[in-house]
């Protein structure tokens, strides 16, 4: 009897902290810890139990890339920091294009498309959004850049050079080409700023002697939702950590074949008194490919599953702001949101 | 924010500006109230930006009560979070 109790409260557990894939399916996707599911279990919410569970790592930190584990956290919100990050994170980015000379083989509005998904580095938390309905734009809401080049021919080039380098100035548009115009009192405003392209190496157009470019670019803060040029991140995305469990040892040839169906690194054979054993020596580095389920020998000695609240997050930022800054934006855009509602909340009388 | 239902218990919330972002990480935190019987959302149409919320309480307890802790727990899981965040980045930035 207490075996079964055992083993039923096993069961439970694994419902509760385990996303566990089959050979056909996913099973225990839902969270289900609510308070009345499970008898036995306190599941109300309560801010101290979850203090006490909750832990962030930082594991990889470059310069514009972050990857850090969230532990301790439900479903539902991290996906609304990951789609913050995506969507609603604010930048500043090419919103006006005015054209003034474009007699070059690209056309106006596939011109504008492409000045538009340059990332700028600015950083939007200085600028405000643009009022609705207004054309102009005023100090504290644009940023003004223009792109003024012209090709020609070089009269230092040799007589049968067939290069484009040699034989043209100026016949490759690059970002680093657009200068900032500033607006009113913005070099007052903002005194050692630099505001210019991420990188200088985008490539806008390509033009031959006598083509020219002559535009003037407004570029405004948006956010992700309006149009996909306005987001910060090149990609934001989390994925649960692996567990991998062996229900029985696996020994020699079975052992091989167990470490060729996983990741390099997920499964280490070692030599226990001759024989071969295998291991589960690092689960984070797998992709579940599920070649397990392929082979008839091991198919009934694994468990594969994910533990349902440890999140491994990874962040790429595209250079405007740095990533741990997006992080704590992102956060602080959804404490904003739910400041909205409770402000609604105590100011319209509920009938 | 508008509100509308039988009785002060069933309530349905309609926000505007609104999708999964909130309404999910939201019905998460109210579904955590024992006092809750029924949480739910759903998005009327993918065109219009706005959620249906709909709390049952079971019980006397007014509906507009779970909400309002909803989302109080909410504010409070992100600031701990980023709390947590913040701290676990200084030591990289007190290295430097």
């Amino acid at each position: 009897a207490v075996a079964a109790a055992m083993a039923a409260r096993r069961g439970v557990e694994e419902m509760r902290e385990r996303v566990v894939l089959g050979e056909f399916g996913v099973r225990n996707v839902h969270t289900t810890d609510f308070p009345g599911n499970y008898p036995g279990y306190d599941d109300a919410w309560d801010q101290q139990r979850f203090e006490e569970g909750f832990r962030v790592d930082v594991v990889r930190e470059e310069q514009d890339m972050l990857e850090f584990d969230m532990v301790g956290i439900d479903a539902a919100i991290a996906n609304a920091f990951r789609r913050i990050l995506l969507a609603e994170v604010p930048t500043m980015a090419v919103e006006k294009v005015f054209v003034y000379n474009n007699t070059s083989i690209v056309q106006d509005e596939i011109l504008a498309h492409r000045l538009g998904l340059i990332p700028i580095r600015a950083d939007p938390r200085l600028f405000e959004y643009r009022n609705q309905g207004d054309e102009e734009g005023t100090e504290i809401d644009t940023l003004q850049f223009q792109l003024k080049i012209k090709c020609s021919r070089n009269p230092q080039a040799a007589k049968e050079s067939s290069d484009p380098n040699e034989l043209y100035i100026n016949h490759k548009v690059y970002s680093k080409h657009m200068t900032w115009v500033p607006l009113g009192n913005q070099p007052d405003l903002f005194p050692d700023a630099d505001f210019r392209p991420v990188h200088d190496d985008i490539l806008i157009a390509q033009l031959r002697p006598g083509q020219e470019i002559d535009v003037l670019m407004h570029c405004v803060k948006g956010i992700g939702k309006d149009h996909a040029k306005f987001s910060p991140v090149a990609t934001a995305s989390y994925r649960l950590l692996p567990d991998i469990t062996l229900l029985q040892p696996i020994e020699d040839e079975a052992a091989e074949l167990l470490q060729k169906c996983f990741s390099p690194g997920v499964i280490e054979v070692q030599n226990i008194k001759g024989k071969k054993v295998a291991r589960v020596a690092n689960a984070r580095l797998d992709t579940f490919s599920r070649e397990v389920f392929r082979h008839e020998s091991l198919k009934n000695h694994v468990r594969l599953a994910r533990v349902r609240n440890h999140y491994i997050f990874s962040v790429e930022s595209t250079g405007i702001l740095p990533p741990d800054v997006l992080v704590s934006e992102a956060i602080k855009i959804l404490m904003g949101k739910c400041q909205r509602f409770l402000n609604e909340l105590d100011s319209v009388p509920m009938e | 924010v508008q509100a509308d239902g039988t009785d002060g218990n069933c309530v349905t919330f309609v926000l505007h500006d609104e999708d999964h972002t909130l309404g999910n990480s939201l019905r998460y935190m109210v579904m955590k109230n024992p006092d809750v019987e029924f949480c739910g959302y759903c998005i009327t149409h993918p065109s219009e930006s706005k959620i249906n919320f709909r709390i049952q309480t079971r019980g006397s307890l007014p509906a507009v009560e779970p909400f309002r802790k909803g989302l109080n727990d909410l504010m409070g899981v992100c600031q701990h979070v980023l709390n947590t965040f913040e701290v676990r980045l200084l030591p990289q930035e007190l290295r430097d």
